[in-house]
């Protein structure tokens, strides 16, 4: 059996940071393992280590620079990764889910997993699409937003609670093959050992392009045109000074309104 | 084609409040496209459903019969049947976990572009959609380089459609093909209640990722008790296990109104604004000034928390 997992590299701005054009200047940006993907990641390895015959197999859409990332994925346990770029994407201020979701199609077709994990949504982005448009794209089953998964190999099921608003799951059986985003929560995501990482390093990395796997054009629809801080809506009074002196002026604001009477 | 089409949400029985706020921005596109508003609801009870739908603005309203809760196959299914018959412009949902889990299937299966979480749009050379980028440090323009879209907003954004409507309400057959039906709810399951319920607090002390350590939530026990205040978190916490999914506020957990909420840590994503925007008082202590969580707030200190929280405690003799 194989599972694979999408992985992604999001960018996080600094506290303080300047916009450039419509990205935020790379100055102020730390690249690292998409939260939700260290999830599904950990999800994977965790089946893979609950039966021998599992593969895990990671799949990036990425420049090099993000192999580093791809790297953490195999010191967490993946097997192997694969990482598909073209310069073109570099160009696009916005790769549509779409796009997305045809090149990770062409991937998932020459593997042919059982099972694909996804992140609900990336950090930075955040559209929350790719996975359910990958498993459309592949006239696979799925679902979104997964906080359990209990596999069941013998029916070509996945049980699964996929999390609603309001503290509410829904509980619904898909069948196999299948794509799931999968929530944080889910489990708890291990650091990489010290051999993990060593071992991460001869772990095969496999660098396509678009054309390897199958698409020929990539052509977002989608683009930014502009990007801005937002103006702060909201008038908080702020309490400067000494950590001492603004401590002491929300200690009597709190007094003020009752608290710790 | 200029119409537009929104698929109404609603769960266990009851119209999600964001459908009406549904009908708000698809009347908003709809006026800029100079089209109809068309509303769809699928599954359940759907003639009751048309009936709370039918508010101002709304020209016809479809329903589709189809079992009672929400199923992405079914969705997907009916929503592309009635874009063939109805040929929209845009087609809106909200950007819910429903929403997520048939929309980008939709887009793709249409083979329209998709832009989720919208909380502004404009059409004039085409559409154009603004929605967060960078978890709300920044807000971007997305132009759509195609006539058509599947859009999810994000709830609150929009008021609620109201008054009352004179849309025509007719039953759709969207001949769902069952065998392409591959999954099956088969029930729901409310997150474990504890002792404590953090609704009923009037002094909420929320902690958020900013603590970073199990063992620094320490300080923070010790601030609730001196301010005698009950403790909850944003999702990181929990997701940590740190504390249990009780405490939880925001969209995915409980949606709280104490009097004063101290939040310690946050961030202030809109998920967890969610779950916190209608308390009495909102102090916020972050030592990032760009966090969202000072535009929701009504007082704050810039500054690490790991020096504010044991002086804070201190003032109050704990």
């Amino acid at each position: 059996m194989k599972v694979l997992v999408t992985v992604t590299e999001v960018a996080t701005p600094d506290d303080e940071f300047e916009i450039d054009g419509v990205s935020i200047d790379e100055r102020y940006l730390t690249y690292d393992l998409n939260e939700w993907d260290d999830y599904a990641i950990e999800e994977a390895v965790q089946l893979s280590e609950a039966d021998d015959d599992i593969e895990v197999v990671t799949v990036t859409v990425g420049p090099e620079r993000v192999e580093e990332t791809i790297r953490q994925g195999l010191a967490k346990g993946a097997d192997r990764a694969v990482r598909v770029w073209d310069d073109a994407l570099g160009e696009e201020t916005l790769v549509d889910p779409a796009t997305k979701a045809r090149l990770l199609a062409g991937v998932v077709r020459e593997e042919d997993p059982d099972l694909v994990l996804s992140g609900v949504q990336s950090g930075d982005i955040s559209f929350g699409a790719t996975g359910v448009a990958l498993a459309a794209e592949l006239d696979y089953a799925w679902a979104a937003v997964v906080n359990e998964l209990d596999l069941d190999r013998e029916d070509d099921l996945a049980k699964v609670h996929r999390e609603l608003e309001g503290g509410v799951e829904e509980v619904t059986e898909v069948e196999l093959p299948a794509v799931l985003t999968i929530q944080t929560g889910i489990n708890e995501p291990r650091y990489a050992s010290l051999r993990g990482i060593r071992q991460a390093q001869s772990k095969p990395l496999d660098v396509m392009t678009p054309a390897d796997v199958g698409v020929d054009a990539v052509d977002s629809t989608l683009s930014l045109s502009d990007l801005v801080e937002p103006e702060t809506e909201g008038e908080a009074t702020l309490f400067e000074g000494s950590v001492e002196d603004a401590t002491g002026e929300l200690a009597d604001l709190l007094e003020e309104k009752g608290v710790g009477a | 084609m200029s119409d537009v089409l929104a698929v109404a949400e609603h769960r266990r029985g009851e119209l999600r409040d964001v459908s009406h706020e549904l009908l708000t921005a698809g009347r908003q596109l709809a006026d800029e496209t100079g089209g109809d508003l068309h509303a769809a609801v699928i599954s359940g009870d759907v003639d009751g459903f048309a009936e709370k739908l039918d508010r101002e603005g709304v020209d016809a309203i479809h329903t589709v019969e189809n079992g009672e809760e929400f199923n992405h196959d079914v969705y997907v299914q009916a929503v592309e049947a009635l874009v063939t018959d109805l040929d929209p412009q845009y087609v809106l949902a909200p950007n819910s976990v429903n929403a997520l889990d048939y929309a980008p299937a939709l887009a793709q299966r249409l083979d329209y572009p998709l832009v989720t979480d919208a909380v502004r749009f404009d059409v004039d050379d085409g559409l154009t959609v603004t929605r967060e980028l960078y978890g709300g440090k920044t807000e971007g323009t997305v132009e759509v380089d195609d006539d058509r879209a599947v859009v999810t907003i994000r709830p609150t954004e929009w008021p609620a459609a109201e008054g009352v409507g004179s849309a025509s309400i007719e039953s759709f057959d969207a001949d769902i093909d069952e065998s392409a039906v591959r999954s099956t709810v088969t029930g729901f399951q409310e997150a474990g209640a504890g002792d404590i319920d953090i609704t009923e607090a009037d002094v909420l002390v929320s902690v958020g990722r900013g603590i970073e350590e199990e063992d620094n939530l320490d300080i923070i026990h010790d601030l609730a008790d001196a301010l005698d205040a009950t403790v909850s978190a944003s999702r990181p916490v929990v997701d940590n296990d740190w504390l249990p999914q009780d405490r939880q506020v925001g969209q995915s957990g409980k949606v709280v109104t104490p009097d004063v909420y101290i939040a310690i840590g946050i961030s202030g994503a809109v998920q967890h604004v969610a779950g916190m925007k209608g308390a009495g008082t909102i102090i916020a202590v972050n030592n990032d000034p760009s966090a969202p969580i000072f535009d929701i707030a009504d007082y704050g200190i810039v500054a690490d928390l790991f020096e504010v929280v044991p002086e804070l405690t201190e003032q109050f003799g704990g």
